[in-house]
């Protein structure tokens, strides 16, 4: 099986994050692989040891990516990708994603691409149905388990907390959600031999793209940061008067009803 | 000059991080309070290739440098120092000489269980009257035909109650100026007439497993001698050196460790209407103890870089486990002082890193020793 799986270098949202001129600061930043995507290598890399074939992990972004991408082969992959927009694309959103993908798949065979369901910085969750639609391969989101039988693979998905079972047909895009596996520690020999796994760099020029083709369809106004928590208010007395108490503050002072 | 770590040991990092925060970290509490050994993590560590960092391929080891595996303990250590320390003993005193002075055939036979992690090594040095004065050694081996007869007794031994083999230390006869000629031997555990028990109910790194040897007319093989036969003493004093890299990367790990959850403490605890993390009291703790982990770090790595570049790095070592272990204490005890009466707590850890790091300070050479060491190196 050609396999192809959708990864994103992402800042850690548990770690805290500073916002300058409009911009999420990287300095100091943690970067690791968006979390969903690491499910997506996890079941790629199960699938190609039941079935054969190869595993690929292509992301977009500068070089710093290349040590998730890394990371994605000391896990397992056999191949890793590096779409290197660094000196191209200055601003870019889902289109501009998916428009450089569409490209790099042009020409390439695949059986199953997989991705995150969302990613955990911008949480567009756009890209993989996106790209499927421009590949024209049908696709499922969010699934929590995969089994391929020929060309047929048979899928559960999260719905909302229910599960829901389809089968669709091979070549077939999925997106990973939490529960569907339990991504693995690279090991350390896995670390090693990563460095000598092939890691291609490509820019927009080998995929026959110009900056005007990418450029992006939306418009980012403005970036904040969730306002800051405050402190809570424990309220006194009797229960009715607190009840009251708090009915009418949820009322006229944090308006919600 | 370069401090930018590779790309290898950076991934190392982050995947002994995330394993030691997912794994270890729910279970530190218990593993102190029961002092059990947790064999179930170390097969994990093995299946992950940590306990064969250091070693190639070729012998079941996973191609790594002497960096790369004092990250390794340095990050285990931030969590857990009984299983730094286990760790640290199991590679650096019980894999290593093996792999510094073992022929092919005691290299494929011994080294490679313990380098893929299917068996845990130990290094018997310290005897009851012998500790730091390891010359003082009286465990004696006699050759006897084609076996060597050991008896003796070894005291304090790490994890030998869970080891397949043992290097012990023993007399082996005296050289041309009658001094004891001092070497190594490899003890498969199961061989009659050694009783290992533990027993010995520890202040700190109580999950690390502790025991008492006694060798009773023990009968192994000749070929079971590690090294040259005149040169033994060197040779577990080259092995000592690298050890220190090891503690002191353990030290370095519960130094961060102190620094983390002090910060953390001082930032959200309020007391006369602010932060304590505002009262420069508490700041000038809090500034001594990450000026002196970083400088610990910059140490440690140093002597590791020196010992991949085949250099000499004997007073290096030995700087960097008397700086980082004597830091790992005094930062474990502000960040005690910091967390005022919830630090005394084993609730909040920080109590068990000041308890685990006074073990680093002893071991694998006292920090009296340590500066003996450099001293010596001195020319003194
Ligand atoms: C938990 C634990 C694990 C251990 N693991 C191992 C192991 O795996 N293998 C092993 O072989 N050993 C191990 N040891 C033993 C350890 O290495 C010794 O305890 C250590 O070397 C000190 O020896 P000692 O306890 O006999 O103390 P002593 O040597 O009796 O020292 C007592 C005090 O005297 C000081 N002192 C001694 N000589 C001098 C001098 N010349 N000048 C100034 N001061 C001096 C020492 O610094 C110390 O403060 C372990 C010990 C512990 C507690
Ligand atoms: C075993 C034990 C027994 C105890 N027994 C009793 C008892 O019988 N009765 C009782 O009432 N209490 C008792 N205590 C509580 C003890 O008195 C408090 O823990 C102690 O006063 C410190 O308060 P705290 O723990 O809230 O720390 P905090 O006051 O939160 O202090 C945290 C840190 O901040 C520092 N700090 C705080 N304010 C300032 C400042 N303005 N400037 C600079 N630094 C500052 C402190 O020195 C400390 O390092 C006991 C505690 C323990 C652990």
């Amino acid at each position: 099986m050609n396999i192809y799986v959708l990864m994103k270098r992402t800042f850690d949202t548990e770690e805290k994050i500073v916002i300058s001129n409009g911009r999420i600061e990287e300095e100091g930043a943690e970067f690791i692989i968006n979390p969903y995507d690491e499910y997506a290598i996890e079941e790629a890399i199960q699938l190609r040891d039941e079935h054969g074939g190869e595993v690929t992990v292509v992301t977009i972004g500068s070089e710093d990516a290349e040590k998730q991408l890394r990371t994605a082969l000391a896990m397992g992959a056999d191949k890793a990708v590096l779409i290197n927009t660094e000196d191209d694309v200055e601003e870019s959103d889902q289109f501009t994603t998916v428009k450089i993908l569409e490209a790099f798949f042009d020409d390439k065979e695949y059986d199953l691409i997989l991705a995150g369901n969302v990613a955990i910085d911008q949480a567009s969750g756009q890209i993989g149905p996106r790209l499927a639609e421009k590949l024209n391969i049908p696709y499922v989101t969010t699934i929590t388990n995969l089994k391929i039988d020929g060309d047929t693979a048979h899928i559960e998905r999260d719905v909302e907390g229910d599960v829901e079972k389809l089968d669709a047909s091979l070549p077939l895009l999925v997106t990973c959600q939490q529960g569907l596996n339990e991504p693995r520690y690279p090991s350390l020999p896995g670390i090693m031999k990563a460095k000598k796994k092939p890691l291609e760099e490509l820019e927009l020029d080998d995929l026959d793209l110009d900056e005007d083709d990418v450029e992006p369809k939306t418009k980012t106004i403005e970036v904040f940061l969730p306002p800051a928590k405050e402190a809570g208010k424990v309220l006194e007395g009797e229960i009715d008067d607190q009840v009251k108490e708090l009915v009418s503050l949820l009322r006229n002072e944090s308006k919600v009803i | 000059m370069n401090f930018e770590l590779s790309k290898e040991q950076e991934m190392t990092r982050k995947m002994v991080r995330d394993f030691a925060e997912g794994v270890i970290q729910p279970r530190t509490i218990e593993i102190d309070t029961k002092a059990e050994f947790p064999a179930d993590i170390f097969d994990q560590m093995g299946e992950l290739g940590l306990m064969g960092i250091p070693f190639p391929e070729q012998y079941g080891g996973s191609d790594g440098d002497t960096l790369t595996y004092a990250i390794a303990v340095e990050e285990i250590g931030r969590i857990c120092g009984s299983t730094g320390l286990s760790y640290a003993a199991a590679v650096s005193l019980g894999a290593s000489p093996i792999y510094y002075f073992g022929t092919e055939e005691q290299k494929q036979k011994f080294l490679v269980p313990l380098a893929k992690g299917e068996a845990l090594g130990a290094f018997g040095l310290t005897e009851p009257n012998a500790g730091s004065d390891a010359g003082g050694t009286k465990t004696t081996a006699v050759l006897d035909g084609d076996e060597y007869v050991i008896n003796g007794e070894k005291c304090f031994i790490t994890n030998a109650s869970f080891a397949k083999t043992i290097t012990v230390t023993a007399v082996t006869g005296k050289d041309d100026r009658g001094k004891n000629i001092i070497s190594a031997i490899l003890v498969p555990t199961d061989t009659k007439g050694l009783t290992i028990t533990s027993n010995y109910d520890k202040m700190g790194v109580r999950g690390s497993d502790t025991a008492e040897i006694v060798l009773e007319d023990v009968r192994v093989p000749k070929e079971n001698l590690l090294g040259d036969p005149q040169k033994g003493f060197k040779q577990f004093l080259y092995t000592l050196d690298g050890g220190r890299i090891s503690i002191a990367a353990l030290g370095l790990g519960i130094a961060q460790a102190s620094l983390e959850k002090a910060l953390a403490y001082a930032k959200e605890r309020k007391q006369f209407g602010q932060s304590i993390s505002k009262f420069q009291a508490i700041q000038f703790k809090l500034a001594d103890i990450a000026m002196e982990v970083e400088l610990a770090r910059n140490m440690v790595y140093k002597a590791a870089w020196l010992k991949d570049q085949e250099k000499n790095f004997t007073k290096e070592a030995a700087y960097a486990k008397l700086f980082a272990t004597e830091t790992a204490f005094r930062a474990a005890n502000q960040a005690i002082q910091i967390h005022g009466g919830y630090g005394y707590m084993r609730e909040y850890e920080v109590e068990r890193y000041l308890r685990d790091a006074k073990l680093l300070e002893i071991g694998e050479g006292t920090s009296e020793v340590q500066r003996l060491v450099i001293a010596r190196q001195l020319g003194c």
